[in-house]
């Protein structure tokens, strides 16, 4: 208990933080911050598995939480008939060809040896066959974008309850994380970092622009959800009776009949919407806490204390006859996989899915910033991180404009300079950010909540 | 005369476009391979460094707009450079004293620096966006063409039109000079030759007498004039947001990857690499089949490798080629 001292009391500084958002601002917006800064909290783990326990820097995060985002839509989704019996054949040709180009390329890998002739006859292959699909698949991408474009125009998914695509998300962003390890794993770390983040943002442009495959730019919006809706909340008699009892001290005051029932209106659409967000939080927190007790455990198992080894000293692991590129890239793949849970489960709560939203900025360097500041290699530390500065990336504009107004307070309010700071109050976000890591990478190296590890 | 049109057009859209975005490119690429060989990391807040410089020419540019200065048919903003420069060398000096100093004598590892870069790229971000808000910004003044298309087709008869824009004409000569300047300096002055042994070898260099406080001063104040003047060259010739400065960011790492990090010339060539590959790929190469093919082998479609939003994943994807297959970069790296 004692040891654990400084976890809990800065987790419960966190959480009062929260609950002070809430009393002063608003419930809905104290849980819509919980909400996401339970999704940054897995996204850092993520990052945490691959930074903290391995010493691997991945700057891809972004491509990663898109794919996951894309697996909401594609499983969420109900088919689009029309666009399959248009184009559906052509893709599931192209599809075929890709699988065999890889089964060819495979074979002739296994099959002979390194030489100069069979690199160019596999890059002639990768060409052709590039070639090759660009052409089959070009009429069937025209016919499927060509279906009622303003609302489908894609081929759409299957239909399934949006929850699944959590495990499928981690599933893609394993799959990506398959194939980026293999080539990119034996670089230096900041060419590897380099190198995951040009990759990010080729993933991120062919999300962009396939429009057949996810729409593109044109969005998906009205995603299934898990939680009930709130339209059909206001209207349900056990959860009007519910927020009746709840608030029965406050409506009691009011006498007149109309405007107790305009009250309780109110209190319902609001209600209605803290409660929705409330489902989630559930679902979210309970993800969390599945991942913790796994990433915990393996923390400190013969595996944790492997991968220790291999981040402090390679080539001491290596000579213990450790298999440092496979497990290397194991890690790889498992802190990608729960990135990409983390990027369904942000798609299945916004109920949308907005492809050009998906930025460095917000998606791979603050969560570097949330890894760096919690704590590496401590999942409480990484969890933490997750929430600290989630928390300061949404308040820090209203704390920044209470600070300007506070100092400029002699100044009127028709001053340009005052003005223009209130004016560019969005960005003192940056700011707080970068200090922040600045400051923390400076004079706390470690992190807020540094990594220990105890022997037992 | 079809041949000298299908020559037109692609001096018009590949050949001119590509050697513009290039040289912005290269000189990019040059600061972001100075900074990795003499203060050894990756600077993550490379386009936010030039969208500063940018910045505080566009902010001399207007002032001497106010004051009626102006260059006649030239940009007002090459009067403005020189100032832009000096508030951005101020602007990293501070940056290197409050922050990678430190780490420089604790001899951190790359990666922890590459981490703190990003802290800075935050924190300028932040600076820019607060002085001069996140919008579109156009600051170029002055003749726009040298050459207008319509005019080029009256007084050569020919149907393809060859625009020259006065932009590009000043980005390649800056580009010229500067890199010409820069490789005079570094191979033929003590100073240039005392920087190149200190990125080949620490240790010797220092043996022998070299400052490091004044080689790190050096490097500051030549990244400083190369961030500025590829800042602005770039904000000329298109318009200045900083947000498309963090985002030029990747290909100029690219540039200086593919280049050989660490080699000044090879980055330099990179940035063509890159600008060329990007626009060759990506460019519908239908009209010049048009003009060179006889008429019954047309093509029908628009002969594009690749469409041009993919022009970013181009660069990208050979990048990541590069660093596969020959990770020292096409003209080996680290030989400044």
């Amino acid at each position: 208990m004692r040891k654990n001292l400084n976890v809990i009391a800065a987790y419960s500084i966190m959480m009062m933080l929260i609950l002070m958002v809430g009393i002063f601002q608003s419930w809905n917006i104290a849980l819509s911050i919980f909400n996401l800064c339970l999704i940054s909290a897995v996204m850092t783990m993520g990052a945490n598995i691959q930074w903290g326990y391995a010493g691997l820097i991945n700057f891809g995060i972004m491509g990663y939480t898109a794919l996951g985002g894309l697996a909401a839509v594609l499983i969420s989704v109900d088919p689009v008939q029309e666009a399959w019996r248009a184009g559906g054949f052509d893709i599931l040709m192209c599809l075929w060809l890709i699988i065999v180009m890889v089964l060819v390329i495979r074979f002739i890998l296994k099959n002979f040896e390194k030489s100069k002739l069979r690199t160019y006859s596999i890059a002639t292959l990768i060409i052709t066959g590039i070639i090759i699909i660009r052409v089959t698949a070009e009429p069937g991408i025209e016919k499927i974008e060509a279906v009622n474009p303003a609302t489908t125009g894609f081929l759409g998914g299957f239909g399934l309850p949006i929850i699944f695509s959590w495990v499928v998300g981690a599933l893609f962003a394993g799959g990506l994380a398959f194939i980026v390890g293999k080539v990119a794993l034996g670089l230096r770390a900041d060419y590897l970092a380099i190198a995951t983040l040009l990759i990010s943002e080729i993933v991120i442009a062919i999300i962009k622009h396939e429009d057949w495959l996810t729409r593109g730019v044109k969005n998906v919006i009205g995603l299934k959800r898990p939680a009930p809706y709130e339209v059909d909340l206001q209207t349900t008699d056990w959860f009007i009776s519910f927020v009746e009892k709840f608030n029965s001290g406050k409506l009691s005051v009011i006498d007149n009949l109309a405007d107790r029932q305009a009250a309780l209106n109110q209190l319902v659409i609001e209600g209605s919407s803290v409660f929705v967000k409330l489902c989630y939080s559930g679902l979210f927190l309970v993800v969390v806490i599945i991942l913790l007790i796994l990433t915990q455990k393996a923390l400190y198992s013969p595996w944790g204390r492997m991968m220790r080894a291999i981040r402090d000293n390679e080539e001491a692991a290596n000579a213990m006859g450790k298999n440092v590129v496979k497990q290397h890239l194991l890690i790889f793949i498992l802190g990608s996989a729960i990135v990409g849970i983390a990027g369904a489960m942000l798609v299945t709560q916004d109920g949308l899915f907005t492809p050009g939203s998906y930025r460095p900025m917000r998606y791979t360097f603050l969560i570097w910033v949330m890894v760096i500041v919690g704590g590496s290699g401590n999942n409480f530390g990484a969890i933490l991180g997750g929430f600290v500065v989630w928390f300061l990336w949404i308040e820090a504009a209203p704390i920044s404009l209470f600070l300007i107004n506070f100092f400029t307070a002699g100044i009127p309010e028709t001053n340009a300079l005052k003005a223009h700071l209130i004016e560019s109050v969005p960005y003192f976000r940056f700011l707080l950010m970068g200090l922040g890591l600045l400051f923390i990478m400076r004079y706390r190296p470690k992190g807020i909540l540094p990594e220990k590890i105890e022997i037992k | 005369m079809d041949f000298l049109n299908a020559i037109i057009l692609l001096l018009n859209y590949i050949f001119i476009p590509a050697l513009t975005y290039g040289s912005q490119l290269a000189l990019g690429a040059i600061f972001v391979t100075l900074i990795y060989g003499i203060l050894r990391f990756a600077n993550f807040a490379t386009g936010d460094m030039m969208s500063f410089g940018t910045m505080a020419t566009i902010l001399f540019t207007w002032y001497f707009q106010s004051l009626g200065v102006s260059l006649g048919v030239l940009p007002s903003a090459l009067i403005a450079i020189p100032f832009g420069i000096i508030l951005m060398i101020l602007y990293m000096l501070l940056i290197d004293k409050f922050v990678f100093k430190y780490y420089r004598n604790q001899k951190s590892p790359p990666v922890q620096f590459a981490m703190v870069s990003i802290g800075v790229m935050f924190v300028t971000q932040a600076v820019v966006r607060i002085i001069i808000g996140p919008g579109d910004r156009r600051f170029f003044d002055g003749e726009k063409f040298i050459i207008k298309a319509r005019e080029f087709k009256d007084m050569t008869g020919l149907n393809e039109g060859l625009a020259l824009k006065s932009t590009q004409v000043i980005t390649i000569f800056v580009t010229i000079v500067l890199v010409s300047l820069l490789f005079w300096f570094l191979n033929r002055t003590k100073t240039g030759k005392s920087m190149k042994a200190y990125s080949d070898n620490e240790d010797l260099a220092l043996l022998s007498g070299i400052d490091p406080k004044k080689i790190v001063l050096v490097t500051w104040v030549i990244a400083g004039i190369l961030a500025t003047i590829g800042g602005v060259l770039y904000g000329l010739d298109k318009s200045f947001k900083p947000f498309t400065y963090f985002n030029n960011m990747l290909p100029i790492f690219a540039a200086a990857i593919v280049g050989g990090i660490g080699n000044p010339f090879g980055a330099f060539l990179g940035g063509y690499v890159i600008a060329f590959s990007e626009i060759l790929l990506t460019y519908a190469y239908k009209k010049f089949f048009m003009y060179i093919l006889p008429e019954n082998m047309e093509p029908n479609s628009l002969v594009q490798l690749l469409s041009t939003d993919y022009k970013f994943a181009v660069s990208f994807s050979i990048l990541v080629m590069v660093l596969i297959y020959r990770p020292s970069g096409i003209f080996k790296g680290k030989v400044l």
